[in-house]
């Protein structure tokens, strides 16, 4: 019956010390946090800091060596299935394919996760309008500019309206106006009710989080909202929340 | 099922818009059979012949027609002393120069015995081999003729019968050669690549997390090598039958069954190399290297494998071309049914089997 009541009580992520070990080394530490619906929940740390690992336990794509993680009410052990069905996740490396036309990219994907072919018509035409893509809709994604691209390929992640959606450094390369445009599509997604688990490296990004936990060496250090963070640490900058703790890490980054 | 459906449509608009690779993927076959069938003839045919004849009588002309008169020497020059023999063949005008003795009719009629030299140019020794073999065959004809009616009362006659391939045909021995390589080359290496694309472009990830089941994406990758192989083998079949000529003695059908075990057994591998890469080009150097170079050389496609060394003959056991080879030759050549090839069948099956159950599990690993 551990798996019912997050959704009652309005957790969509909830870790219990999660761990991941690769022979003896401890990528992930016994972490434990929880993540409330319609949050944007911002997951930093240095490159090999554990980030990575977590969310692919997260995402049933890595089993863990220890811990309990229950996701969208699902048990990430033993419910893979059911996870990945309740879940989207937009990758770092770009995630649609360039050699599909965009509303090929959208049928596929919608496909893959079991919409019918109505809806998927229904939604292909409402993304075209809001994203202004009308022109796009049979160019290849290769030919597209890479915020378009990141826009597009967010939109099909939550095409299926999962409960949460990962976003693995979604803006990694991206100009500004784009970044800020695709923080607009993450505030539209967590009104509908999509909780946002997100990466970034960037450090006003996390100002626009809900939360923001801070993991160093396979170990989440801080957690709370930027505010109190900045409080907590007596700095007026997450950056600067950032370097202080960034600065004890003894691992080397990857 | 609707997952497995859109999933295959996509592979296909993968292989449709990357216009070179197809085309290089249907004309390959075309190009090959054309390429072994006219080109890279091992037959021997209008051997050009030099001739030197000091003296011209009527056996020395006889014999010089015969050879002109056989498909397989055309006589190009007609030479006339010892010195231009070598001109000759430095120039490549020639393969093969006799050289006649001096008034040879006459010594053969008066001391029963005359000789010619057939000098031949054995660069390459197979070659050179056969066409001197051609020519002392025709050179005995005559002899034959020369004696008339038989005087001697013990003859043996050998009778030698050319089964299966009464013609000589290089085509009968290449056709199931080419068959052989070019399925493993579109299901092994185009399988392969086709799967470790998706994990160089990072798109394996937002699969694998999505509900999609592995043996979906399997499935699907195959699907399209799986049609493009059975057009292959189509435009293999016709070629062959129509161009060459070389028809399909046996039971069509039990071509088409082994054949499509050998295509299911080349997917297989394809899977299986595309869990041991990463980059499309390691998957690409480990099925060129490691799967075309042993069927070009250990399937006995080229070089029969009982000249080879017991360790390679050996080593020749573990390739599959092998046996797809001998029983497309069983069935295609020597017109027999599938239970003349049980044996090859088995062996495929186990191969398969064992390769599938090996790469599902490899696949199945990575995921976690």
């Amino acid at each position: 019956m551990n798996n019912i009541p997050q959704i009652k009580s309005g957790k969509v992520i909830s870790a219990e010390n999660l761990t991941k070990k690769f022979g003896n080394f401890t990528a992930v530490d016994h972490i434990s946090f929880e993540v409330e619906r319609g949050e944007i929940f911002g997951f930093l740390g240095a490159n090999g800091a554990g980030k990575t690992t977590a969310m692919r336990m997260l995402c049933g794509l890595s089993i863990p060596t220890g811990g309990k993680g229950i996701v969208a009410g699902f048990d990430i052990e033993s419910q893979t299935e059911l996870v990945k069905k309740n879940i989207g996740y937009m990758s770092q490396k770009f995630s649609l394919y360039d050699d599909l036309k965009v509303w090929e990219n959208i049928e596929l994907f919608g496909g893959i996760y079991g919409m019918k072919d109505k809806e998927i018509k229904e939604k292909t035409d409402e993304l075209m309008k809001v994203l202004n893509f009308e022109n796009e809709r049979n160019s290849l994604v290769g030919s597209l500019p890479l915020g378009f691209k990141q826009k597009l390929a967010f939109s099909v992640s939550i095409l299926h309206s999962p409960q949460v959606v990962f976003l693995d450094e979604p803006t990694g390369g991206v100009d500004p106006i784009t970044r800020r445009q695709f923080w607009e599509l993450i505030y539209e997604a967590t009104a509908k009710g999509i909780t946002v688990f997100v990466t970034t490296h960037y450090m006003d990004e996390a100002e626009y989080c809900n939360r923001v936990s801070i993991m160093v060496d396979g170990k989440i250090e801080a957690l709370d909202s930027p505010i109190n963070l900045k409080k907590q640490f007596n700095a007026t900058s997450m950056d600067e929340v950032f370097q202080q703790l960034a600065r004890k890490s003894t691992r080397k980054a990857d | 099922m609707k997952q497995l459906l859109s999933f295959i449509r996509k592979e296909f608009y993968h292989i449709l818009r990357d216009k070179t690779t197809m085309m290089i993927l249907l004309l390959m076959p075309i190009i090959q059979i054309i390429l072994f069938g006219f080109a890279l003839s091992t037959e021997v045919k209008n051997t050009e012949v030099a001739v030197l004849a000091p003296t011209n009588d009527e056996a020395t002309s006889r014999i010089i027609d015969k050879i002109n008169a056989s498909a397989y020497f055309d006589v190009v020059a007609t030479i006339h002393n010892t010195d231009e023999i070598q001109p000759i063949f430095r120039d490549a005008k020639a393969k093969l120069v006799m050289v006649f003795e001096d008034h040879f009719a006459e010594r053969l009629r008066k001391t029963g015995k005359a000789h010619i030299q057939l000098i031949a140019d054995a660069t390459d020794p197979n070659a050179a081999t056969s066409f001197t073999f051609y020519a002392s065959n025709i050179i005995a004809s005559y002899l034959q003729e020369l004696m008339g009616p038989v005087t001697n009362p013990y003859q043996i006659m050998p009778e030698v019968k050319m089964l299966y391939n009464p013609q000589m045909l290089g085509a009968f021995n290449f056709v199931p050669g080419v068959l052989g390589m070019i399925m493993l080359l579109i299901c092994a290496m185009m399988t392969s690549i086709a799967i470790v694309r998706e994990k160089e472009m990072g798109t394996m990830e937002i699969l694998l997390v999505s509900p999609m089941k592995p043996i979906y994406t399997i499935l699907s990758k195959i699907t399209p090598y799986f049609v493009l192989s059975c057009v292959n083998f189509a435009t293999i079949m016709l070629l062959s039958v129509y161009v060459l000529k070389v028809p399909v003695a046996g039971s069509f059908i039990s071509l088409v069954v082994v054949s499509l075990l050998y295509i299911f057994l080349s997917l297989a591998l394809g899977l299986l190399v595309s869990t041991m890469t990463n980059s499309q080009q390691a998957a690409m150097l480990i099925s060129g290297m490691g799967l075309m170079l042993p069927v070009m050389l250990l399937s006995g496609m080229i070089f029969p494998v009982e000249n080879m060394p017991i360790a390679l003959q050996w080593l020749s056991d573990i390739v599959p071309a092998k046996w797809y080879i001998s029983a497309v030759k069983t069935i295609m050549i020597k017109g027999l049914g599938i239970t003349a090839v049980l044996k090859e069948v088995a062996i495929l099956s186990l191969m398969s089997l064992v390769l599938v159950g090996v790469s599902l599990k490899k696949f199945k690993i990575r995921l976690e």
